[in-house]
C-alpha cells in the first residue's frame, strides 16, 4: 500500500469576491521509502499541497477529495494529529526556518520533547547524535550555537535533524536547496538519500529544480495550475514526458538546445486562481491544443506506472529530450 | 561585537549622560530668578547674614570653578543641606528614595507581567474577542489619569472589598511595636532578611494597589507593543516551521514567538520605569506613601535648589542603571543585538 493515496484533491480557500482554486485536481502516489518529486512552477499549488498534507491549511479552506489517505487514515480528519509525529515539514530557506533568538539546543530539544517522552539527558545525547546523522561535524559547539553563527548549509542540516527529532516517516522538503550553493545543496540532496535508505525514511520533495529531481527522485508528479499532469518513474518523466507542458518545461532548460540557441520560453501565463477551468488547464498555452481541449477535462491516459492527462494522443518520441 | 565590549561601550554611553544632565542641573540653577543666598538666609535675613550665606555657599566663585565644585560635591554624594530643613540632603534620600524606587519598581514588574502575556494573547487570538477586550483595556489603561484610578482602586479594594490597605507603606502596629531593621530601606527586602513573613505580607498588601495605579499606564503601552511585534513575528516562517514540526500552540507563542518580540517591550520598559519614578509624585500623594515623590514636590514649591538638583541627579543615575540592565537583558535574549 502507498504511503499517500491522493485522487482529486482540491483545495478552495475563501477570498472576497470569490474562492480561490489553490488546488484544482491533484492525484498523487508516493510509495514507502522512496523520493517522490513533486515539480512546478511557483503558484503551481506545491506549498498548498504540502499544507494540505500538514493540515496547515488557513481558516476556512475547503478541501475536496476522492481519497485523502496518509497510511490507510483519512488525512482531512487526522492531519492536524499527524504533524510532526508522522509528517513533518524540511521547510526553505533554512536562515529563516530557524528561530534567530533561540539556540540550536533550544530548537531542536522542543521538537523531542513534544514528541518523545525522553529525559533531558538523553534528549541531548538524541539531538548529539541526529546533528552527527545530518554529516555536522562537532555536534556540541552546534548545539551551543545560534543560527546566525552556521553556513546556510549547516542550518540545512540543522533543519533535517529537526525534522528527523519529530520520528516522522513522511518528511516534507520544501525547495530544499533553493537557498544553498550548488555544491553544497548536492550534498544535502545526498544526505537526504541516505537518510531514505538507512532510516526508511519517505520524502516528499517539492522543488521546481528538474536537476533535483533527476538527482535524487525516484518518482514524480508535474503539477500546473493547481492540477496534476503528469506522474511516474523518474526517468519516464523526465526522459520520455508525455504531457505537453513538461515536455515545454523540460525545454526550457538552459541546456536542453544546442549551445548559441535562444532559450526556449513558453508563451502566455498560468491562468489565475480565481477563474474557473473546465476543460485542460494548459490549453490556452499548449502549441498542440485543439478546440475540444478547452471544454472538457482531458482523459487519463496510462503507459505501465506512467500516467498523464491529456486529450491528443501522441507516442513517446524523445523530441522534448532532444 | 562581544558581549564584553557591547557592555563596556553601552556603560561609556550611559556616564556621558549622567555627565550630561549633571551639567543641565547647574545650569538650571544659574537661570533660575532667585537668590540662594537670600534662600540659604532663612527667613526676613539681614545684608550681613546674606553675605556670610553668600560667602558659605561660595557665589563668588567664578561659574566654572563653582561647576566643578558642585560637579565633585556630586560625585562624592556630599548633596549638601536643604536650604529650608537644613537637614543633611543625603540622608533625606537614604529614607526617601527606597520606598519610591521600591515602588517604581514594583509598578514596572507589574507592567510587564500584565503587558506582555496579554499582548501575546491578543496576538495569538487576532480580531476574536479576547483581542478586542484587551484592546479597550489597553487603551482605557493608557487614557485613565492615575489620580482616578487610584481613587477608583481604592473604593474597590479597600472600601467596598476591604481586602486591601487603604494607603501608607505599613501597618501601623507593624511600624511602631514591631518595626523592621532598615538595612537596605526596601520593605520586602528588609521583611525577608530578618525573617518578618507577617511583614513581608503587610508591606506587599501596601504596595500593591499604588503600583497597579503607576502601571496602568505603561502595561498598556506594553501591551499595544507586544501585540503588533507578536503578530508581525507570528508571520514568520520560524512559526510555520515550529507548527509544521508539530509544536504546541502554547510552547510556539511564549516560547518561540515571544523571545522575539519582548525587544519593544524591553525597550517601553526603560520609559515605564522613569515615568513611575516622576509620576509617583501624584500617586505617593494619594497613597501617604513615604517617598521621594512628596520631599521633592515640597523642595520645587520651595526653590529648595539643592534638594532639587540632588533628586534629579539621583532620578537620572536611577533611570541610567535601570537602561543599562535592560540593554544587557536584551543582549542575553536575542545574540543578536551585540552585532548592531
Amino acid at each position: 500500500m502507498a504511503l499517500l493515496d491522493i485522487r482529486a484533491l482540491s483545495v478552495d480557500l475563501p477570498a472576497p469576491g470569490g474562492a480561490i482554486h489553490a488546488l484544482r485536481r491533484v492525484d498523487l502516489t508516493v510509495t514507502r521509502g522512496t523520493i517522490h518529486g513533486l515539480i512546478g512552477e511557483s503558484g503551481c499549488g506545491k506549498t498548498m499541497t504540502a499544507m494540505a498534507l500538514l493540515g496547515l491549511l488557513p481558516r476556512g479552506a475547503d478541501i475536496g477529495a476522492e481519497r485523502f489517505l496518509f497510511d490507510g487514515m483519512a488525512l482531512r480528519d487526522v492531519a492536524s494529529s499527524l504533524r510532526g509525529r508522522r509528517i513533518a515539514l524540511i521547510s526553505q530557506d533554512p536562515a529563516a526556518a530557524l528561530n534567530p533568538v533561540l539556540t540550536i539546543r533550544r530548537q531542536i530539544d522542543d521538537v523531542l520533547r513534544a514528541h518523545h517522552d525522553l529525559p533531558r539527558v538523553a534528549r541531548d545525547a538524541r539531538a548529539v547524535e541526529l546533528l552527527a546523522a545530518t554529516g555536522l561535524p562537532d555536534p556540541a559547539r552546534v548545539l551551543r550555537s545560534y543560527p546566525h553563527q552556521l553556513s546556510g548549509g549547516m542550518q540545512q542540516r540543522v533543519v533535517i535533524a529537526q525534522a528527523l527529532a519529530t520520528g516522522a516517516d513522511l518528511l516534507i522538503a520544501d525547495e530544499p536547496t533553493t537557498a544553498l550553493d550548488v555544491t553544497i545543496g548536492a550534498q544535502v540532496l545526498a544526505l537526504l538519500r541516505r537518510l531514505v535508505q538507512e532510516r526508511g525514511l519517505t520524502i516528499l520533495m517539492i522543488t521546481h529544480d528538474m536537476d533535483v529531481v533527476a538527482e535524487v527522485c525516484d518518482s514524480a508528479t508535474v503539477l500546473y495550475a493547481g492540477t496534476s499532469v503528469e506522474d511516474g518513474p523518474m526517468s519516464e518523466v523526465l526522459t520520455r514526458p508525455r504531457h505537453p507542458y513538461t515536455r515545454a518545461l523540460l525545454a526550457a532548460l538552459p541546456d536542453a538546445g544546442p549551445p548559441g540557441t535562444r532559450l526556449a520560453a513558453i508563451e502566455g501565463r498560468i491562468p489565475p486562481p480565481f477563474e474557473a477551468i473546465a476543460g485542460c488547464a494548459f490549453a490556452p498555452r499548449c502549441a498542440a491544443a485543439q478546440a475540444e481541449c478547452r471544454l472538457r477535462p482531458p482523459p487519463e491516459r496510462q503507459d505501465g506506472q506512467h500516467r498523464w492527462t491529456c486529450l491528443v494522443e501522441r507516442g513517446t518520441d524523445d523530441q522534448a529530450a532532444a | 561585537m562581544g558581549l564584553g565590549r557591547y557592555i563596556f561601550r553601552r556603560f561609556i554611553l550611559s556616564a556621558f549622560v549622567v555627565v550630561g544632565v549633571t551639567f543641565l542641573v547647574f545650569v538650571a540653577a544659574q537661570v533660575v530668578p532667585s537668590d540662594p543666598a537670600a534662600l540659604y538666609a532663612g527667613p526676613r535675613p539681614s545684608a550681613e547674614q546674606i553675605e556670610k550665606a553668600r560667602a558659605e555657599l561660595h557665589l563668588e566663585a567664578s561659574l566654572p570653578e563653582r561647576f566643578i565644585r558642585f560637579g565633585k560635591a556630586m560625585a562624592t554624594g556630599d548633596f549638601g543641606v536643604s536650604y529650608k530643613s537644613r537637614r543633611l540632603i543625603s540622608q533625606d534620600l537614604a529614607a526617601f528614595l527606597p520606598a519610591t524606587l521600591e515602588l517604581a519598581a514594583f509598578s514596572t514588574f507589574l507592567a510587564l507581567l500584565i503587558g506582555i502575556p496579554a499582548g501575546a494573547f491578543a496576538a495569538a487570538r487576532r480580531g476574536g474577542w479576547l483581542d478586542r477586550m484587551g484592546g479597550l483595556a489597553s487603551i482605557a489603561a493608557v487614557a485613565m489619569p492615575a489620580f482616578f484610578l487610584a481613587m477608583l482602586l481604592q473604593f474597590v479594594f479597600a472600601k467596598w472589598l476591604g481586602v486591601l490597605p487603604l494607603s501608607g507603606r505599613m501597618s501601623r502596629e507593624i511600624a511602631i511595636s514591631a518595626p523592621l531593621a532598615p538595612v537596605t530601606g526596601f520593605a520586602l527586602i528588609d521583611a525577608l532578611l530578618s525573617r518578618r513573613f507577617d511583614a513581608f505580607g503587610d508591606a506587599l498588601a501596601h504596595l500593591i494597589l499604588p503600583a497597579l495605579t503607576l502601571a496602568a499606564y505603561p502595561a498598556g503601552i506594553a501591551m499595544r507593543l507586544t501585540r503588533s511585534a507578536m503578530i508581525e513575528i507570528l508571520e514568520r516562517r520560524h512559526i510555520l516551521a515550529a507548527r509544521a514540526l508539530g509544536l504546541s500552540g502554547r510552547r510556539i507563542l511564549f516560547g518561540h514567538a515571544l523571545p522575539n518580540a519582548v525587544g519593544p517591550a524591553l525597550t517601553v520598559l526603560g520609559l515605564s520605569f522613569a515615568f513611575a519614578l516622576t509620576g509617583a509624585v501624584l500617586v505617593e500623594i494619594i497613597f501617604a506613601w513615604p517617598g521621594l515623590g512628596r520631599y521633592v514636590s515640597e523642595a520645587i514649591l520651595s526653590k529648595d535648589f539643592p534638594v532639587i538638583a540632588a533628586a534629579t541627579l539621583v532620578v537620572t543615575l536611577c533611570y541610567v542603571a535601570m537602561n543599562l540592565v535592560l540593554d544587557l537583558a536584551q543582549a542575553l535574549i536575542d545574540p543578536r543585538v551585540t552585532l548592531k
